[in-house]
C-alpha cells in the first residue's frame, strides 16, 4: 500500500469467520471529516467443500456492500476496484481470518509457571489457540509428551525455555522431544510444520541440530530473557509472519486472497486484541473486552502492572466455554446450580439437560420464548464469570520472581494471586459476541456483564454493535485514526455506567446516598444493600453526582470517602449496584431466591416482567 | 443475509454415494480402481511408528552427556531384540559393569550428548483402513487411500456415539412413537442394528449391550442417561471415537421424540438387509453427522426413486428443532419478509408453519430445518 492516510476515503474490510465472512465499508465524510462505517455485508464463508475457495465468499459479502452502498465495488471480473473514482471502488482492503479453525499452536517451555506460561502468553496474544503446554514438569512421562505431540497435528509450535545464559539441557530435551515425535503439520501434507524457537539464546545450536532436518526451523530472540522481564514482542510477530507464509497458504483460496489485501491478513482474535490495546493507549483507559462465541470466549484486557506501573496487554482463550457448540461444557464446567441461581422461575433438571444439548446439537436456533432467552443468558452469565476467572488467574505478575511479602501480604491472598486484574480500576468494560450484542433489550446486556463480570465503582459499559472489532484491530496497523474514529463512534454503543461499592453489607443495611444531577432533574437517596437501582442517562449525555458511603463501603475513592464525579450515559443509563463485592449469595430458599431475581430484573427493566411473573408462579 | 434455516438432516432411499477412506499418514493402497470392496475389506494400511522409549543413558551408565556415544556399543538406527544390551559402562578397572538392556524389541533412534539421553523407538503398528461400505473403489490417491462409491438409502442421524459398524437390520419397535425399552431387546438380536422408536432409555441401552447389538438408531435419548452412559458430561460434540460396545445413533434430538416417519419407514423397508452405521459426530465448521447406509444392489437401483432437495418456500415440509414447537412436522403457509419481535423479544425473520392438524403458528426461520422430498 502506498497511499498516504489522507487519500484514503473508502475502504473495505472482511472479517472471514468460520461460518460467516463479514464485510464492512467505511467511508470518510468530507463535511463532518470524520471516517464512519456505513455499511455491512455478510456472506457463507467457503472454506469448505463443495467451493473450497474463501474468496467466494469475501466477493459475495462485497457485493452485498456494493449493492447497499450504490457504490461500484467489483468489476466485470469480480475483481475488488481498487483505483477509486467517483462512486467507483475502494482505496484499500483489508481482512481478518478464523475459517478453517483459526490458529492453532502448541506450545512448549520449561517450566509450567515461568517459561512456559511466557510462551502461552505470546501465542495467545498472536491470536492463536493453544492446543496443548509442554512443560518439562507438567508431570507427564515424556513418551506421553510425545504421543499428545504427534496427536495433536498443530499448524505451528513455539518452543521456549530457559534465560540466556542459564542451563541448555531441559529446553535440548524439548527439542529431543519434539523430533522425536516427528509431528506433522494439520494442513497440507507436502511441507513441513513450523516450530519458532524463542528461548536460551546459548541453546540455539543444539535445538537448530536436534530439529532442523525435522521441520521448518525459525530461531528468534528469547521470549524470558531473564527471570524478571517477558520479550514477547519478537516470537509474537514471527507467529504472524509464519501464519501468513505457512498456514494461510496451505486453506483453499488464501494465496489469491493474500494478493488482494493491502496489509497482512491477521488472526482475527489477535485483531481484536490490537484495537483493545490501541484504544485503551490512546485514551488511558484500563479495558476489559469480552467476546463470547458458539465455540469459544475471548477475553482481552489491559491493566495497569502494579510492579511496573506500566500498561500490560493479555488475552485468553477459554476454548470450551461458548454459546453453541460449547455450552454443553458451560453447564459441565459451572454446574447445574450455579446457572439456575440466574432463572427467576423453578426449572427441572432433566428438562434443562436435554434443552441445553439440543442447542449444542442445532447451534444455529434463537430463543423463540422468554423462557428459552432467559434460560440461554442464564447460562452466558456463567460462561462469561467462568472465563473471565481463567483471565484473571492467567494475567499475573511474572512468576518465578523473588518478591519481598510483609505480613499484610499473607491476609491478601486470593485464588488469583498476583493477577494484574483490579476491577476497582476498570475504566471500560466492553461485550461482544450474539448473545451481548443482539440481545432483545441492551438492559440484558448490561445485567449479564455486571453478573458475570463484578465491575467495581464506576465502570462504563459498552457492546459492540456487530462485531466489527476484527477489521478495526488490522484497520490500525494501516490507518489508526480511521479504526479509531470508526471504533468510538460506530462500533461501540455505549451502554451507560455501572457503579457498584466494594464490601459486604448487612442485610437490610444502608450502603450509602447518592446525588445524581440528570438532565431530567436531580435525583437524590439511599441505596440499600441488595439493591439495583437504575436511573435513564442518554448516549452522550453526562451527569454530575455525588457519592457519600456508609460505614466501609467504597465507592471508588476509598472505604469511606465521600466524593463528587461525573457518569457517563448510554442506551440503559446508570445503574447502582448495591449487592456488594464480592457478589452477596443468593438465598438458598427456592422462593426467596426467586423473588430476589425478579426484584433485580424488574428495576433494571430487563425481561417483560408480566410474562415473567407468570413463569415465577409455578414454584 | 445468510442463509437463516438449516438445510436439514438428509434422509434418502436413493443416493449415490462416495466416501473418502484415508490413512492417518501415508502408507499402502492395496486395491485398484474398478474393484468392488466389501465392508470390512482392507483398502489401505500403513505402519505407524512405534512408541519413544526415553532412557536416561548418562544418568544410569554414571558418565558425562558428551561422552555417551563411547559407552554405546550399537550405533544409530541399530535394531535391538529385547534384552540386547546396546550400551555399557565399566568401572572400577573393569570389574563393575553397568549394561543397558532393550525393554523390548527397538531401534535406537537418537542418543544425546546434550541431554545424555537415549531414545528408543518401539516396533511400528500397523493400521488399516477399510472400506466401511460394500462399493467400488472410483478412485486411488497414491499412499494415502482411496474413494470408493456405492448407491444407497441413506439417512443421516443428528447425534452418535461410537464408531463405524455393519449388521443386518432389525426393528425393534413398531412405531416411530414408542419407546425401546428392555424388554423389546432379546438375544436374537446379536450382531444386527436395531431401529427403535422415541428414545432408548438407559436400561434398554445396556441389556442391548449385554446382547451384542452392534448399532441402535432411535430418536432421542435422555442426556442425564448419556452423561451416565459415557461416564462423564459430554463437554463438545465430538465423538465416535469411544468405545462401549456399541454404537449409537440419534435422529431427531435430546429427549423423548418420535422417530421422524420417513426415516422410520425407509429403515423399515429393509429389514433383514446388510447396513453400515457411523455414530461418528462433529458440531463445528466442517460438520460431521452419524449417518445409517444401506448400499443397494445393481437390481434394486433400477427401483430407486428420485431426491429433490427442497428451498424453504410456501409448501415446503420442515420440522421445528427448538421449543416451544420442538419436534412437530408442518408445511410453510407464508414467509413474511419483515422481522418480526418474537416472545422472547428478539426480532427475527419468522414463517408461518402450518401442522398436521392444520393449526398455524409462527417460527423464526433459524428454528426449522427443511425436509427433503
Amino acid at each position: 500500500m502506498n497511499k498516504k492516510p489522507e487519500d484514503i476515503k473508502v475502504i473495505i474490510a472482511t472479517d472471514c469467520g468460520s461460518t460467516t465472512t463479514k464485510a464492512i465499508l467505511i467511508q470518510y465524510d468530507e463535511q463532518k471529516k470524520e471516517y464512519r462505517q456505513t455499511h455491512r455485508g455478510e456472506a457463507p464463508t467457503t472454506v469448505e467443500a463443495p467451493f473450497e475457495d474463501v474468496t467466494n465468499g469475501v466477493l459475495n459479502s462485497i457485493q452485498e456492500l456494493s449493492e447497499l452502498s450504490g457504490i461500484e465495488l467489483l468489476d466485470e471480473n469480480n475483481r475488488i476496484i481498487k483505483n477509486r473514482s467517483a462512486n467507483r471502488g475502494c482505496d484499500i482492503y483489508i481482512s481478518t481470518s478464523s475459517a478453517g479453525g483459526g490458529l492453532q499452536m502448541m506450545v512448549a517451555g520449561v517450566v509450567r509457571s515461568m517459561t512456559a506460561e511466557s510462551a502461552e502468553r505470546a501465542a495467545l496474544g498472536a491470536g492463536a489457540i493453544v492446543m496443548d503446554v509442554i512443560a518439562s514438569n507438567d508431570h507427564r512421562l515424556p513418551h506421553e509428551q510425545i504421543e499428545r505431540i504427534r496427536q495433536l497435528r498443530p499448524d505451528m509450535i513455539l518452543l521456549s525455555g530457559g534465560i540466556d545464559g542459564g542451563t541448555t539441557s531441559h529446553v535440548v530435551e524439548l527439542a529431543e522431544l519434539i523430533s522425536a515425535a516427528d509431528p506433522k503439520p494439520r494442513l497440507g501434507i507436502g511441507y513441513k510444520l513450523p516450530i519458532i524457537y524463542a528461548g536460551n539464546k546459548d541453546a540455539q545450536q543444539n535445538v537448530r541440530d536436534a530439529l532442523q532436518d525435522k521441520v521448518d526451523l525459525v530461531v528468534v530472540d528469547n521470549l524470558r530473557p531473564v527471570l524478571e522481564k517477558e520479550n514477547l514482542g519478537p516470537a509474537r510477530d514471527k507467529i504472524h509472519d509464519m501464519f501468513m507464509e505457512h498456514v494461510m497458504q496451505q486453506a483453499p483460496g488464501y494465496k489469491k486472497l493474500m494478493s488482494w489485501t493491502d496489509s497482512p491478513i491477521m488472526p482475527t482474535p489477535g485483531a481484536v486484541g490490537a484495537i483493545i490495546e490501541r484504544v485503551s493507549q490512546m485514551n488511558n483507559l484500563q479495558v476489559v473486552g469480552v467476546d463470547i462465541g458458539g465455540a469459544t470466549t475471548d477475553v482481552f484486557s489491559v491493566f495497569i502492572n502494579p510492579e511496573e506501573e506500566k500498561p500490560v496487554f493479555n488475552r485468553t482463550v477459554s476454548a470450551n466455554l461458548g454459546m453453541s457448540y460449547s455450552i454443553s461444557n458451560v453447564l459441565a464446567e459451572a454446574t447445574l446450580p450455579n446457572i439456575a441461581r440466574w432463572i427467576p422461575f423453578p426449572i427441572d433438571e432433566r428438562e434443562l439437560r436435554n434443552q441445553i444439548k439440543n442447542k449444542m446439537i442445532r447451534p444455529t436456533t434463537i430463543p423463540q420464548t422468554l423462557k428459552s432467552l432467559v434460560i440461554e443468558q442464564a447460562i452466558a452469565r456463567e460462561a462469561l464469570r467462568l472465563a473471565f476467572l481463567q483471565h484473571k488467574s492467567f494475567a499475573t505478575t511474572l512468576k518465578g520472581v523473588q518478591k519481598q511479602r510483609t505480613i499484610a501480604d499473607a491476609f491478601e491472598q486470593t485464588g488469583t494471586e498476583g493477577t494484574i486484574v483490579n476491577m476497582m480500576n476498570l475504566n471500560l468494560l466492553v461485550g461482544s459476541g450474539g448473545v451481548l450484542s443482539h440481545a432483545p433489550r441492551r438492559n440484558q446486556a448490561a445485567m449479564m456483564m455486571i453478573d458475570a463480570f463484578r465491575p467495581e465503582g464506576i465502570t462504563i459499559l459498552a457492546v459492540d454493535s456487530i462485531f466489527m472489532m476484527p477489521h478495526l484491530g488490522v484497520l490500525a496497523e494501516v490507518h489508526p485514526k480511521a479504526a479509531t474514529e470508526v471504533f468510538l463512534k460506530d462500533c461501540l454503543i455505549y451502554l451507560g455506567s455501572c457503579v457498584a461499592p466494594v464490601g459486604q453489607f448487612k442485610e437490610g443495611k444502608e450502603v450509602g446516598k447518592y446525588q445524581i444531577d440528570l438532565p431530567t432533574g436531580r435525583v437524590e437517596g439511599v441505596l440499600q444493600q441488595g439493591e439495583v437501582k437504575l436511573f435513564p442517562l442518554g448516549v452522550g449525555q453526562k451527569a454530575k453526582a455525588t457519592f457519600e458511603p456508609s460505614g466501609k463501603a467504597d465507592f471508588g475513592h476509598g472505604k469511606g470517602i465521600k466524593f463528587d464525579t461525573e457518569l457517563d450515559g448510554g442506551v440503559v443509563g446508570v445503574i447502582l449496584d448495591g449487592r456488594g463485592r464480592p457478589l452477596m449469595t443468593v438465598p438458598d430458599d427456592k422462593k426467596a431466591r426467586i423473588e430476589q431475581m425478579l426484584s433485580w430484573l424488574e428495576n433494571l427493566n430487563v425481561y417483560n416482567m408480566t410474562e415473567l411473573r407468570k413463569l415465577g408462579q409455578a414454584v | 443475509m445468510a442463509h437463516a434455516y438449516t438445510p436439514g438432516l438428509k434422509v434418502s432411499p436413493k443416493i449415490h454415494l462416495s466416501k473418502r477412506r484415508i490413512l492417518p499418514l501415508k502408507g499402502e493402497v492395496i486395491v485398484s480402481v474398478g474393484q468392488k470392496v466389501g465392508s470390512d475389506d482392507v483398502v489401505a494400511r500403513t505402519e505407524l511408528p512405534g512408541k519413544v522409549i526415553p532412557v536416561n543413558a548418562a544418568n544410569i551408565l554414571g558418565v558425562p552427556p558428551a561422552e555417551l556415544p563411547r559407552f554405546m556399543l550399537k550405533p544409530d538406527g541399530s535394531q535391538l531384540k529385547k534384552d540386547e544390551v546396546y550400551a555399557m559402562a565399566k568401572s572400577f578397572f573393569g570389574l563393575f559393569k553397568t549394561p543397558l538392556k532393550a525393554p523390548e524389541d527397538c531401534t535406537i533412534e537418537n542418543v544425546s550428548t546434550i541431554t545424555g539421553k537415549v531414545l528408543l523407538r518401539g516396533k511400528p503398528f500397523p493400521v488399516e483402513v477399510k472400506a466401511y461400505i460394500e462399493s467400488k473403489v472410483i478412485e486411488v490417491i497414491p499412499k494415502e487411500g482411496v474413494v470408493v462409491e456405492a448407491w444407497a438409502a441413506y439417512a443421516q442421524g443428528i447425534f452418535g456415539i461410537g464408531g463405524e459398524t455393519h449388521g443386518p437390520l432389525s426393528m425393534a419397535c413398531d412405531s416411530p412413537g414408542e419407546p425401546l425399552s428392555p424388554e423389546k431387546i432379546s438375544a436374537e438380536y446379536r450382531g444386527r442394528v436395531i431401529v427403535g422408536g422415541s428414545i432408548v432409555t438407559a436400561a434398554a441401552l445396556k441389556k442391548a449391550i449385554d446382547n451384542g447389538v452392534k448399532a441402535i438408531v432411535v430418536g432421542g435419548f435422555d442426556d442425564q442417561d448419556l452423561r451416565n452412559f459415557l461416564g462423564y458430561d459430554l463437554g463438545v460434540a465430538i465423538t465416535g471415537s469411544e468405545q462401549k460396545g456399541i454404537t449409537l445413533v440419534i435422529t431427531e434430538g435430546f429427549g423423548e421424540i418420535p422417530m421422524a416417519e420417513r426415516t422410520f419407514n425407509l429403515l423399515k423397508r429393509y429389514v433383514g438387509r446388510e447396513v453400515c452405521v457411523n455414530g461418528a459426530t462433529q458440531i463445528r465448521a466442517g460438520v460431521i453427522r452419524p449417518e445409517v447406509v444401506i448400499p443397494m444392489s445393481e437390481a434394486e437401483l433400477q427401483s430407486g426413486e428420485d431426491v429433490t432437495a427442497g428451498a424453504l418456500q410456501a409448501g415446503t415440509p420442515i420440522r421445528i428443532i427448538r421449543e416451544p414447537y420442538f419436534g412437530r412436522i408442518g408445511k410453510v403457509s407464508d414467509l413474511p419478509p419483515e422481522l418480526t419481535k418474537l416472545e422472547s423479544e428478539t426480532k427475527a425473520r419468522i414463517l408461518k408453519v402450518r401442522f398436521e392438524d392444520q393449526s398455524e403458528a409462527v417460527v423464526p426461520r433459524a428454528n426449522v430445518e427443511i425436509l427433503e422430498t
